[in-house]
């Protein structure tokens, strides 16, 4: 498995409490439009991903950040400034 | 052509299905208002429970008298912004006499507390620079964020250590702003600033104090949060409304940063709007200082909060936090039973403010009510029996 594949699991982990639908997860997944998430709760699943990884998201990337494949490339360009 | 409000369709669906249960919070009407605490609504005199008027002054003689006064000497507006049109001496007087009540060097009136926030915010902060902000704050406090340009980290509500966590790893360059409220709008907690503070001896930034909810209300001289446990020297700034326990609409920023009034030159929401106008200054100028001359309005807020709380308590209804102030909110179910307590309420005689996820915290159905020094005991005594009635229907079960 990839580092990106591996990051992608794991974003599909924490999002889960957040995926009450149980709609099936793919990098292509609208993570507010297809997951009916709130925007509050985008950014309370935001900062489960930043504890997680142990990085900052900051707020102004997320407008930019729609899929969960937009996601995966911001953890991993936070953790490369590690 | 994509129609523009397309996007709102998922609002506009939630909104009719509200309305399909009954409830128009958004819509409703007072028909008169009768006093701080009393309005028609729907042809029934209804007890006044979510309107933020802490103080009740909002039919006070004096301040009344001050705006007459003030729309009879200087007209009804100001028709431009104080950078363009200059400022009337009003505006200057109520700033200095503000800022000598808030004991700050420094105070600067916005026309609104949501653009004291914008204008704040947005003025300290700019895009070299990083705001670290309660995840629970005032909408006002994210697009002030927003606005300035800055770099915007989100830390857990109230827990100063998840904030020492972030700037422990943080690689901020610029400036560094932490923004916290004295009493958070939805639940009526405070922010555990003693704790924020030893964050900040720690790190270093410049902590900013919203005590919108908390102005007039908390401290011994009613100063806010800040006042109540001693710690205003290490606030460098405060934001507060004129909108709640002053009873009129305007907001303030304070500080005693040698160069706070560089603010009026660069803060895009206090120099492209018209000023505040004559009357709104003079009725809050009047307010002001009833608040300095009448601290038996704050003592009797107190004495009213706890009556509603403990009431409330002997309910056995889950309320939004375990200390007292004049926001007390019950937390219920779901949103159904919510929207269902909440005509029942109004029905009955009572006006509370009905939040619903995403505008709250956790995402808690509240019905959230905010008390009066001008409510009577017999007024908060009926608010906890019409609670009472309601739970007896059935609506409402213990929220876990």
């Amino acid at each position: 498995m990839s580092a990106s594949e591996d990051t992608f699991s794991t974003l599909c982990q924490l999002l889960e409490p957040f995926n009450t639908a149980k709609i099936g997860l793919k990098p292509e997944t609208d993570i507010s439009a297809d997951l009916n998430i709130d925007s509050v709760s985008v950014m309370d699943f935001v900062m489960e991903v930043e504890d997680h990884f142990n990085i900052d998201i900051p707020l102004n990337v997320l407008s930019e950040t729609r899929s969960i494949a937009d996601l995966v490339k911001v953890v991993e360009g936070r953790l490369a400034k590690v | 052509m994509t129609d523009l409000f397309d996007k709102h369709r998922t609002i506009s669906e939630r909104h009719e299905r509200m309305l399909s249960l009954g409830a128009n919070a958004v819509g409703l009407t007072n028909d008169r208002i009768l006093s701080p605490t009393r309005a028609i609504i729907e042809g029934r005199e209804t007890v006044l429970a979510g309107t933020n008027n802490y103080m009740g002054i909002t039919f006070d003689p004096d301040c009344i008298a001050a705006g007459q006064e003030a729309l009879d000497l200087y007209g009804t507006g100001t028709t431009g912004s104080r950078i363009a049109n200059g400022s009337y001496a009003q505006h200057r007087e109520l700033e200095l006499e503000l800022a000598q009540f808030l004991n700050r060097k420094h105070c600067i009136m916005f026309t609104t507390g949501y653009q004291a926030n914008l204008g704040m915010l947005a003025g300290l902060a700019g895009p070299k620079d990083t705001i670290y902000l309660d995840a629970d704050s005032h909408s006002s406090i994210y697009d002030g964020c927003t606005l300035s340009g800055a770099k915007l980290v989100r830390f857990r509500h109230n827990d100063a250590s998840d904030l020492d966590k972030r700037l422990a790893r943080s690689e901020d360059e610029g400036g560094r702003l932490v923004v916290v409220e004295g009493i958070y709008s939805m639940l009526g907690d405070r922010a555990p600033l003693a704790d924020f503070v030893e964050v900040k001896k720690k790190h270093g930034f410049q902590l900013l104090v919203d005590e919108a909810h908390s102005f007039g209300v908390l401290g011994p001289n009613g100063r806010g949060l800040a006042d109540e446990v001693g710690l205003e020297d290490d606030v460098d700034f405060v934001v507060g409304t004129f909108s709640k326990s002053i009873g009129a609409i305007g907001g303030f920023g304070a500080g005693n940063h040698p160069q706070f009034n560089m603010l009026r030159y660069a803060s895009r929401p206090y120099m492209f709007t018209a000023s505040p106008s004559p009357a709104t200054v003079a009725t809050s100028l009047a307010a002001i200082r009833k608040l300095k001359a009448e601290p038996q309005r704050r003592n009797r807020l107190r004495v009213n909060s706890t009556r509603l709380f403990d009431g409330f308590k002997s309910l056995g209804l889950a309320l939004g936090c375990d200390s007292v102030s004049p926001i007390v909110a019950v937390n219920c179910p779901d949103e159904v039973s919510t929207i269902a307590m909440w005509n029942a309420l109004l029905k009955a005689g009572v006006y509370v403010n009905i939040a619903l996820p995403p505008g709250t915290p956790g995402k808690q159905c509240l019905l959230r009510c905010s008390v009066s020094a001008a409510h009577t005991f017999e007024d908060i005594d009926r608010i906890v029996s019409l609670f009472g009635e309601v739970v007896a229907q059935g609506h409402y079960r213990k929220a876990v």
